[in-house]
């Protein structure tokens, strides 16, 4: 079976089991027409996503700007956007900053969230279900506008609802700890992808194995770690991958700290807007953007190589 | 679908940009026309947007129609960002498409005109817009906002100006008297001092850091550093490290790292409205900014920190120089202007046409009628002296700021150079020295500019 | 699920359950509060509190002429993006989970790298240009094909787990009596991977519902704006925002959406029994 289902104990039993199902064309689908099936998808990738990223990396290699003689006669600069990335400072920086983001409120928060909200609901209906999923979407759907005014108007120093709260009357929240503030701010805004995401791969968990486990006295948590982590390797590993990469990518922190004080949370997206938009450097932020896709590119092979090759096998 | 797609996608890659045509020729009888701005009924800049539907559409295709001709007139409205309608204005003429007059902010015109986005008005249209009557009624000060290499690329809308707005309560509670011009920075830092001694005042608010971002610079660093005699731009050179330049940051000093200033409002991603609304609520003593704030921030009629008793409880001065004539330009006082202006899109098919719209949107009466009922400072003098009568703030600027005013350079460097201006606040108000802060911002400035040759130190 | 056996774990597991949900929706609620009060006050400012009521903010919003439609034009254009994506990610990420297509894991890890660069602000250049060739400006399928482009490698991921975990017997019984490879798949496979298609369904439409910077390079009509693009005009020529008209606003933007997925829940189930029972 899958890598997702791994080597459990009463998996279905059927002629398919094995490695050599995942890729078995069970419906008849042949090679052609699987192509068939592929292609319209393939080919709004290729136009609409493919053709304006492979655009995008090439313009980091020139100095375009929108406007100015730069927009006339952009100049191709190769190599040179890179090496001002790296030389320049706050590159470093600012990664070490925007992996600790993703580390903190992706990996830790929205994901561990997500799961143990899934989990502890898997099986509630009713009135509590429903309000905990409307509130923890709400947090999601938000326009960004918005949401920067939620959490300002909660982190506020002078009038903040936090401070009312704790009874901290003038406590600067996004001043003295920023970091903290926009991790914490985006385990809110993003934990209802994970939580929907695993609530939906527990439903494809059979229940006839959580019985199993849990006639034979297994406490929740066993019945978690053994029973049903391994049958949802492959949704935790999208999951993972999934919220990394939006959260690497995320520029929400700017509207609430804009990358202050002191550049103490600009995140590289931050970087690149300040760079592209409010420096005009177009060619520039394209080349940070073509390194952060490097480094997203390392993150993918990280976690491949942490949670197994997926999906081709259970090797 | 899929074909279709494919197909364009050939055609994508084969073909370059294709202009709009050539004009279509001043006699045209059937003339289509679209005007944008950052202006929308209900939203930002509604005003604007509303006369442009309800007053300039319908009565310039009257016009038209008196003359034979058949306008028609489209409004394409925005409602965002500065930054963000510049960068959705920048890709509609990179693409060679886009409105045929169209509002920016005076500031963009090099940076559009380098680009090859707008041309002169001696070229496009020509002539016509170098006769016409309406320049005779422009303020000197909103003629030199449309220039740029010495022409005119765009006919002005409105100017502001700089001024110092203090609390008089808070002044009279300090024993300052409520009548109020420094005439020195030592005089505003000495106001600064009595202030403190108020519980829970923030006696001066001077915008810095990158968090303010363009309002730190215009309102805060440059009309500062015109104070001690300095340009941020001229002859070619951009000023560094200069005595000026540490002067203007030893000021921020002075103020941040005496107690007079509050850091934090600086380093808030929302401070300036923050700092507004203090100032509102009377936790402010000084702060600078332009008549916007009186028009649309302080206004007891619609503003977003309304003031009931604006007209008696807020009072405004002149900013001084360092000390009596060490201004810019040997001036006692100082101020920044910026403004709005409408420029013509060098691919327009209606090049004459367009410019008759312009000069039809900033003839007199139209003016008059877009302020009405909410006076701001236009181009025209002749409006000016009409409709400002009411408002002795607006009167002020006009009369006493403009004539003192200077202007940020326009060009496609200046967003850097701002931003390096803010970072060297930033890092003032952080507890940095001026020196320091001085030193680092050369060191970026000469990246920016293309080495020290550049730049006056 | 229900037992009449409950065990020590359980007595202690529903005491912490309810003490964690307490917690976690003290926490997401909380921010949400001054969006209860603002659009109610007649002076919003950033402090959640509530000295005078008014609907005036709500009358306002009635009178302006794009915030009622610009909703309408947010469900077109996110009904149509997750459409488009549902329907051609569940085609694709079927094919890709049955059939061998070589190199397909290195394709959809590439595609979905791509993905988080064309996200950035540094590539709405070439968007921008290149809705532009395909005279696709001002138009909302421009909006709905471009969104869709951005968010199929994703969605194709997501979905391939689903069907990648669903047992293929079914599927091979379809086919002894003969049923087509569509068929097979609407009938079948579909029901099989429904929590999954529902996922991606709300996962699309929040995605476009929030997305403001591709509307706002593409469409030109103020007729054609989404909610969120007319969401930032409520501010001042000098950036201010009108705090009244703001959250009044994002109140009623909020609401198809969390009625939507009320309905899904309930009407589709992400979870509840089970998706499948086997």
């Amino acid at each position: 079976m899958t890598a997702g289902a791994g080597p459990t104990m009463t998996r279905v039993r059927g002629r398919n089991t094995g490695a050599v199902a995942a890729d078995q064309d069970a419906a008849g689908l042949g090679r052609w027409r699987a192509g068939l099936f592929v292609l319209p998808a393939l080919v709004l990738i290729g136009v609409f996503l493919v053709l304006p990223a492979l655009w995008t990396i090439y313009l980091g290699a020139t100095d375009f700007q929108l406007t100015g003689t730069a927009a006339a006669q952009p100049r191709i600069v190769g190599m040179d956007n890179l090496l001002s990335v790296f030389s320049g400072g706050g590159f470093a920086g600012s990664l070490l900053l925007t992996l600790e983001y993703v580390v903190g409120s992706a990996v830790v928060g929205q994901a561990g969230l997500g799961l143990a909200l899934a989990w502890v609901m898997r099986d509630r209906r009713g009135v509590l279900r429903r309000v905990v999923d409307a509130v923890v979407l709400l947090a999601w759907i938000l326009p960004n506008s918005v949401v920067a005014f939620l959490w300002i108007a909660l982190l506020d120093r002078d009038s903040g609802t936090l401070n009312a709260l704790l009874g901290t009357p003038g406590f600067g929240w996004l001043l003295r700890y920023p970091m903290l503030s926009i991790i914490v701010f985006n385990i809110w805004r993003g934990t209802a992808f994970s939580q929907m995401l695993y609530s939906a791969a527990l439903a494809n968990v059979p229940r006839s194995q959580l019985e199993t486990a849990r006639l034979t006295g297994a406490t929740p948590w066993r019945q978690l770690w053994d029973v049903v982590l391994p049958q949802i390797r492959g949704h935790v590993l999208t999951n993972l991958l999934l919220v990394s990469l939006w959260t690497f990518n995320d520029f929400t922190p700017f509207l609430l700290t804009a990358g202050g004080p002191d550049h103490r949370s600009e995140t590289l997206p931050v970087f690149v807007y300040v760079t592209a938009l409010t420096g005009g450097q177009l060619g520039l932020g394209a080349a940070i953007s073509f390194v952060m896709l490097l480094v997203n590119l390392v993150i993918a092979f990280g976690y491949l190589r942490l949670l197994g090759r997926r999906k081709d096998g259970a090797a | 679908m899929r074909t279709a797609t494919a197909m364009a996608l050939t055609a994508f890659v084969g073909a370059s940009l294709v202009g709009c045509g050539g004009p279509a020729g001043k006699d045209a009888k059937n003339v289509t026309l679209t005007i944008a701005a950052n202006a929308i009924t209900g939203g930002k800049n509604a005003a604007e947007a509303n006369w442009l539907t309800d007053y300039v559409i319908p009565r310039f295709v009257a016009a038209e129609k008196a003359k034979g001709v058949t306008a028609k007139v489209v409004f394409q409205p925005s409602g965002v960002d500065d930054e963000q309608y510049k960068t959705k204005l920048s890709l509609d003429l990179k693409a060679r498409s886009g409105a045929d007059v169209i509002d920016i902010d005076s500031i963009w015109i090099g940076e559009f005109a380098q680009a090859g986005y707008v041309k002169p008005l001696s070229e496009l249209p020509g002539k016509a817009a170098e006769d016409w009557d309406g320049w005779k009624q422009m303020s000197s000060a909103a003629q030199d906002l449309v220039r740029f290499d010495d022409k005119r690329y765009a006919v002005p809308i409105g100017i502001d100006g700089r001024v110092l707005y203090y609390n008089k309560a808070l002044f009279a509670k300090a024993g300052l008297g409520t009548d109020w011009q420094p005439k020195s920075w030592q005089e505003i830092l000495d106001a600064g001092r009595k202030l403190k001694t108020l519980p829970g005042v923030t006696p001066i608010q001077l915008d810095a850091g990158t968090a303010m971002g363009e309002a730190t610079t215009t309102q805060g660093v440059l009309p500062i550093l015109a104070g001690a005699g300095a340009p941020l731009y001229a002859g070619g050179k951009w000023t560094g490290a200069t005595a000026g330049m540490k002067d203007t940051l030893g000021l921020y000093r002075d103020i941040y790292q005496g107690g007079l200033g509050e850091p934090a409002l600086q380093q808030e991603a929302k401070g300036r409205d923050k700092s507004f609304q203090e100032f509102a609520d009377g936790k402010i003593g000084i702060l600078g900014e332009s008549d916007y704030f009186w028009r649309s921030v302080i206004n007891p009629k619609g503003g977003t920190a309304p003031m009931a008793d604006r007209d008696t409880a807020v009072g405004y001065a002149l900013i001084p120089a360092q000390a009596p004539g060490k201004g810019l330009r040997g001036s006692d006082f100082v101020s920044y202007s910026g403004g709005s202006v409408r420029i013509i899109n060098r691919n327009t098919k209606y090049p004459d046409q367009a410019f008759d719209l312009l000069a039809f949107m900033n003839s007199a009466d139209a003016v008059k009628a877009g302020v009405d009922g909410a006076p701001k400072i236009t181009a025209r003098t002749d409006v000016n002296d009409e409709v400002l009568g009411g408002d002795p703030m607006l009167k002020f600027v006009a009369d006493r700021v403009l004539a003192v005013t200077s202007f940020r350079p326009p060009l496609a460097v200046y967003p850097r150079v701002s931003l390096a201006l803010q970072e060297a606040t930033a890092a003032v108000v952080a507890g940095r020295s001026p020196d320091d802060a001085a030193t680092a911002y050369q060191a970026t400035l000469a990246e920016i500019v293309g080495g020290a040759a550049n730049i006056a130190s | 699920m229900t037992s009449s056996v409950i065990s020590p774990w359980e007595v202690t597991g529903r005491i912490g359950r309810y003490a964690f949900l307490s917690v976690v929706l003290a926490f997401f609620a909380l921010p949400v509060l001054w969006l209860a009060f603002a659009p109610f006050n007649a002076h919003p400012t950033m402090a959640t509190s509530f000295p005078e009521f008014t609907v005036e903010n709500f009358r306002s919003l009635m009178d302006n002429p794009n915030a009622l439609s610009s909703i309408g034009n947010s469900i077109v254009l996110a009904g149509g993006t997750a459409l488009l994506v549902v329907v051609l990610a569940a085609l694709a990420s079927y094919a890709l989970s049955r059939a061998s297509i070589p190199g397909r894991d290195a394709l959809l890890y590439t595609l979905l790298l791509l993905s988080s660069i064309v996200t950035g602000t540094a590539a709405m250049v070439p968007i921008f240009l290149l809705a532009f060739q395909l005279d696709l400006i001002d138009s909302q399928l421009g909006v709905i094909l471009v969104l869709t482009g951005g968010l199929l490698p994703a969605a194709i991921f997501i979905l391939k787990d689903f069907v990648d975990t669903t047992p293929r017997s079914y599927e091979e019984s379809a086919r002894v009596f003969g049923a087509s490879p569509l068929q097979i798949i609407r009938h079948v496979v579909v029901p099989l991977i429904r929590p999954g298609l529902a996922a991606v369904t709300v996962w699309a439409v929040a995605n476009v519902w929030g997305n403001f910077l591709i509307p706002f390079l593409l469409l030109r009509s103020p007729d054609k704006a989404p909610a969120s693009v007319v969401m930032y005009t409520f501010y001042t020529e000098g950036g201010q925002p009108d705090l009244g008209l703001i959250s009044a606003f994002s109140l009623l933007y909020s609401i198809p959406v969390v009625g939507m997925f009320l309905f899904v829940s309930t009407r589709y189930g992400f979870r509840f029994h089970g998706g499948i029972k086997r």
